[in-house]
This record gives C-alpha cells, structure tokens and sequence, in this order.
C-alpha cells in the first residue's frame, strides 16, 4: 500500500496546484473539496505549510468518531463512510496537524484517500507517493 | 450549482452599501476580466470627471477559466487613472483573482468615499465594512499585511490588497500591493484607493465552480499543465525576468542614467545572474500557476545602533525594478538597488514611474533647472543610493511643492519646470525598460495602457534585428494592434501574458468546452478587436488624442541597437495608427 508523503516543504512554491488537482479528481473545478491544503506560515516569503493526512496507523480521528464512519485504511489513514457520518466535525477537532478539511455545502469531513492524484500536479516534488511498509 | 462568474459586487463606500447583480449577458459577450471591465467602465465612470473623486470607479474583474486552469490567475483593475487623466488599467496576480472568483464573483465595483479610513472585508457572500483608522498612515505597507493576516480569516485562501503611505497621499502613481510581492503598479490604482479612503481590501471564498464534462476538463487540464513545464515558460521560474539585464545592456538597449545612455557599465553588477548567485531566497507563486516566477531577494543587514543585530528582508526583484530603480539611476551596487526596490515596497509606489521621476529629477538638477531648494536639499546624482531613499521618501510624503509635482508624474513635472525633451513618459504614463528601436516606443505611444504590454513593441524590434530587417510604420502598427487586439483576450480570460505562447486561440477554444461554453478563433478574434475598439473609444471620451501626443527628444538622441531613430517613422506611424484605430 502507498500513502501520500510530503517530502520537502522547502520546496513549496505555494502554487496550490495540488489542491485544485484534489478538487478536480473528486468534485468540481475549485477548492472547497480539496483534502490537501497549502498556506503560507505568515507571509509568502517565509515559505509554506502543507497540510495534509500522513496516514496514521492508529488513527486519533477515527477513535473519536461517535458513528463509526471512519475505518481503518490499509497502509495507514482513515476511510469515510458519509452515509454514517453525522458531521460532528469531532474528527476534525482531534486532528493537531489540521489534515482534515471541511466541505462547508454538505457539513462533511473532506479526508485524502491517498490516491496521489495532486502529486502529478506538484512541479516541485514537494510530494510523493511512498509505499507503506 | 451555478457558476458565480457572471454576479457583480457593488460596494458604495460612501453609504457603506453592497449588492450584487447578475450580468450574464457582459459576461457571456465580452468574456471576462479587460472585456468586462471596459464596458463597466464606460458604464459607471461620468465623462470628465476628476480621477481622485468619489464618482471614479474601482473595477475589478477575473474570468471564465479563472480558478478551472492554471495562470488565468489576474485581475484587470480599472479606473480613471490620476497619472495620465485617461485609461487606468492594471493587472495584478499573487490570489487576488482566484480569491474573487472562489468569493463568488466575477467582477467587484467600488465607488463612493469613505469620510473615515475604511478596509473591506469580503469572504464569499459576507461583506464588512471595517474601519482603518488604526493602520492609516502606518509607515510601512508590510505590517498592514502581517495586522490583517492576523485580524482576518481565510489563510491561504484569501488575498489582501493594500495602499502605502504614497497611496493615502494620492501620489499620482502610488500602487495597490497583494501578497506583499505583488502589485497593481501602473496608472495609480493605489492613489484612487486613496481618495476614497480604502486602506485595503481582503477577500476570501471557497465556492466551487461547475464543470459540465469532468473528464473532458480534467484531459484538457493536463495537457496544459504539460505545455506549463516545457523550457518556454521555465525561463521565467529559473533566471526569471531579470534574466533580460544582460542581454538588453549588450545590444545597447537598456535604458540607463534617464536614457542619456543605452548601456550601462555596470549591468553585469545588478544582473539577474548576480541576484540569483548571491540574492536568491525563494521563489514563489501566484496561486493556480505552476511557474513560480516571483524571485525574492534575501538581503541581511546589520542595524548599524546594535552590534551583533542583523535582519533579513526578503525583496522582490524583476527585469522593470533593475531598470528603473537600478540603470536608470545609475545603481552599481546590487544591495543598494535591493534597498531602493524595498523602500518602494514599503511605501507603495509604482517602482517603474517612481525610477523614471527620479532619473528626471537627477538630470533637471545636474542641469540646474531645479536647485536643493526644491529637492528638500537633496544633491541628486547617479549612483547615489542615499539621496534617492530619501526622495522616494519625500515623494510619498508628498513633503514640499517639489515632491507633490514629482508626484504627478514626469510629464506633469516638466510642464512646470521645464525639461521636457529628457522626460521619458508616453501618454502620461512613464517608461518601462527597452530602447530598442521604433517599435518599442511607439507601441509606447499608441498602447492603450502606454504600456510595453500592449503591443510588445520591443519584440518586435529584437526580431528585426535578428533578421536585419527595417520594418515599415504601416507594418509595425499593424503588428502592434494586432498583437493588442489579441492580448485583449487574454487579458479577458485573465491569462498571464507570460503564457501568451501556450494559450493560443485553439488550445482556449479547447478549454471552454468542457464547461459548455464555445468560442471559434474567429470569435474571439473580433471580440478582441472590439475591446480595444472600446478602450479607444474611452480614451477618446477623456479627451485622449494620438494627434497631439508629445514625444520625448531624448529618445532620438540615444542610440538604440539600429542606430539612431528617425523623427519620419513615428510621424508616419502616429498617421497610421490614428486612421487603423478609429477604423477598427
């Protein structure tokens, strides 16, 4: 199994190519699906913060899931079930590193998958795609 | 859901109202972005009025492929400009224009005064008016952006857009900065934003945009992402703009020292080579474009009170900066251009207009028409870095009679004090970076911007060299206005001109598709036409004339790569160019 790797944020040009590529692979032309997100640390010049799921292997989110909605992925992270999930935003909360966004139309969790769809879009290889021991 | 593109934001400042309107049909005819704006333009803005009253509108428009493809990521300002009394267009990348499309709107119109120092704060449908009497008059334009990333919500998603002090003292030529690196610089967007009062701007919005054939857009999109990564667009991400001081200075075409000199002796110093070896700290991106062109200098200085103490202020450098602030006045040394392009940063100034006016007053007091008493008791002269600190400073301070007529422009100066034949603006409008032959100024002149955007005049005389031909008036206007009319589009689509080569009719009618809307070459070429058609007609409203357009003398006294420039070819082309643009 692979998961989504960030590899270098030095490398970060701040672009949000990846973002829109999440979007695109999911949704509609646009952002507010994307499971990935990029912002500066205060400022362009200081460089960027990718945020994204690193694919825990023991997943906080999905323990304080009060529905079940998430499950355990293989290779690491969380799958979502919407039909169980109630948006409690709980998940969301537990995250420290704020890896998962927030569909404001449908008061959903947005979550990465791990496809690797946003790193054919990422010039810089700031991400890859890395195989889960 | 429906794409927003085609809702306009109305904003009085002076009622402290906003609504909106649906323009489907403005957006559906003229496209977007330069299209758009014109018509709201002629529209909202009263013939004749004064560019810094109330009545002056600010637009502020993206387009369709806005936020669906990469580098369609500008927004087209315009107003009546106070630098020229005529068109004021500007366009500007960093997130504004992909911040305003995800707000849910395609075009922003701003009209009114604030009594009071005002900010807007605009996420998605949320409209604030916030008051700004705290940061007004803050003496730098960086902690205004670090007060509202704290104060506001939207990180990473939102763009601020912020005046200077220059811009509250309605310095003719003042800018509007976003992302800290990236401007409204020409014409004096910051000055009316000024005028009215309006400190800044923030704006923010996540909504989506419809995609009728997802599989078609998501083809279409890779294979422009592929032409974005191909050597032709990573010049501009690797040396950058800048990469052009070398080569320019070697033809003899990089104005230097208020273009008493078409070389500089020292262009190797503050070359593109030379930041990127010693200076090059980052480089960084508009938001949706993979190119990363924006290169920031990292400058270390030392506080010369606290030993031991140093900062390191990140610079943004570009080809037009290393000429203005940097050829033109003579600059040798890299750290002191890097200061001057800092100062006007922090100030707010247009960096190409501001460099022009400097390298007027150096040579109107080398040549005694003004004197220290009206420099504020400034000894200008070439290389010195000091004094043109401090007069940047007392242009945005607006300090003496001097400085407020500097701040008007060089064209404006020189009517007052004499020294016309060595100020270097067309149009009003002051001049960037190229002597290189006729074509180049006199897209100058005829440009509806007096832009070198326009027409890309200094292209066209680089690829007559090459070829070692002489082309004629009637064939430089027609490829002046023809490549003008074209970039109509693309500034309607609000395509980065640096994409110019990628995006080409064809690959733009491939784009539309998949969101249901169809544009033929042909079409978009007439509409092209009738922008620009349309610009003209609103120059000619405020009084704008090709007829009685002045030209500086200097530009025939310095050699350009062809030798010295014949007073026959602009008379000639001027001619032309009066009957082609009233005919179009």
């Amino acid at each position: 199994m692979k998961r989504l790797s960030v590899v270098d944020v030095n490398l970060c040009v701040g672009c949000q190519c990846c973002m829109m590529a999440c979007n695109r692979r999911f949704g509609e032309g646009g952002i507010a699906e994307s499971a990935i997100q990029i912002k500066s640390i205060g400022g362009v010049e200081r460089g960027f913060i990718v945020m994204v799921c690193r694919a825990c292997k023991d997943p906080p989110c999905m323990k304080v899931c009060p529905t079940n909605a998430l499950t355990k992925r293989p290779g690491g992270g969380v799958i979502l079930n919407h039909s169980k999930c109630i948006g409690c935003k709980r998940c969301a909360e537990t995250c420290i590193i704020d890896a998962i966004s927030w569909d404001e139309s449908v008061e959903k969790p947005v979550i990465c998958v791990h496809c690797g769809y946003c790193t054919d879009y990422c010039e810089y290889d700031v991400i890859k795609m890395e195989e889960v021991k | 859901m429906n794409d927003t593109l085609s809702n306009i934001l109305h904003i009085d400042l002076s009622r402290k109202r906003f609504w909106t309107e649906d323009r489907n049909e403005l957006f559906n005819e003229m496209i977007g972005g330069s299209g758009v704006a014109i018509n709201l333009l002629e529209q909202e803005c009263p013939k004749g009025i004064d560019p810094l009253a109330p009545e002056n509108p600010i637009i502020l428009a993206v387009g369709p492929l806005t936020g669906l493809y990469p580098i369609a990521s500008k927004t087209v300002a315009m107003f009546k400009s106070p630098l020229t009394g005529n068109l004021g267009e500007s366009h500007c990348g960093g997130r504004s224009a992909v911040a305003i499309r995800f707000a849910g709107y395609g075009a922003i119109i701003i009209k009114g005064a604030s009594e009071t120092p005002v900010y807007l704060s605009i996420h998605g449908d949320k409209v604030r008016f916030r008051d700004a009497s705290v940061i007004w008059n803050m003496a730098n334009s960086y902690t205004v952006g670090r007060i509202l990333r704290e104060k506001e919500s939207g990180s990473g998603i939102r763009s601020i857009m912020r005046i200077g002090r220059a811009g509250e003292n309605q310095v003719s030529y003042a800018s509007v900065v976003t992302e800290t690196y990236r401007h409204f610089g020409r014409l004096g967007l910051g000055a009316v934003f000024g005028s009215k009062q309006l400190k800044a701007l923030v704006i923010s919005g996540k909504k989506n945009i419809p995609v009728s054939d997802m599989k078609g857009y998501r083809e279409t999109y890779k294979e422009i992402f592929k032409l974005l990564s191909t050597a032709e667009m990573r010049k501009y991400h690797e040396l950058g703009t800048s990469m052009n001081i070398i080569p320019l200075n070697k033809l003899g075409a990089l104005p230097a020292k208020n273009l008493q000199t078409s070389k500089f002796e020292n262009a190797e110093a503050i070359s593109g080579e030379t930041f990127e070896k010693n200076f090059l700290g980052r480089r960084v991106s508009c938001a949706h474009c993979p190119v990363a062109c924006i290169h920031l200098a990292a400058l270390r200085e030392a506080y010369e009170s606290e030993p031991y103490f140093y900062k390191t202020e990140m610079i943004s450098y570009d080809y037009e900066l290393i000429y203005a602030l940097g050829s033109m006045l003579g600059i040798t040394s890299p750290q002191a251009l890097l200061k001057l392009m800092d100062e006007v940063e922090i100030l707010g100034l247009d960096a190409m207009s501001t460099g022009v006016a400097l390298a007027w007053a150096t040579e109107a007091q080398q040549k005694e028409i003004i004197t220290t008493k009206e420099t504020n008791g400034l000894k200008l002269k070439w290389n010195d870095e000091e004094s043109y600190s401090k007069a940047i400073n007392y242009i945005a301070a607006q300090v003496n009679e001097f400085y407020k007529t500097l701040g008007k422009g060089v064209t404006y100066a020189s009517s007052k004090y004499g020294g016309k034949e060595f100020a270097l603006a067309f149009g009003g409008n002051e001049m960037p970076g190229y002597h290189t032959g006729p074509a180049t100024h006199l897209g100058f002149l005829i440009g509806s911007r007096h832009s070198h955007l326009d027409g890309a005049g200094y292209s066209i005389d680089q690829k007559a060299l090459a070829k070692n031909s002489k082309p004629s008036a009637t064939e430089i206007i027609d490829k002046l206005i023809e490549e003008e009319a074209w970039r109509q589009i693309l500034s309607s689509l609000v395509i980065c001109f640096f994409a110019r080569g990628i995006y080409k009719p064809e690959l733009i009618s491939k784009a539309f598709k998949p969101i249901g809307k169809e544009f033929t070459e042909e079409q978009l070429k007439t509409i092209g036409l009738r922008i620009l058609k349309q610009k003209y007609r609103f120059k000619k409203r405020e009084g704008f004339s090709l007829k009685n357009l002045e030209i500086p003398e200097r530009i025939f006294q310095t050699e350009t790569p062809s030798g010295k420039l014949s007073k026959e070819i602009f008379n000639e082309g001027l001619k032309i160019a009066e009957l082609k643009l009233t005919s179009i």
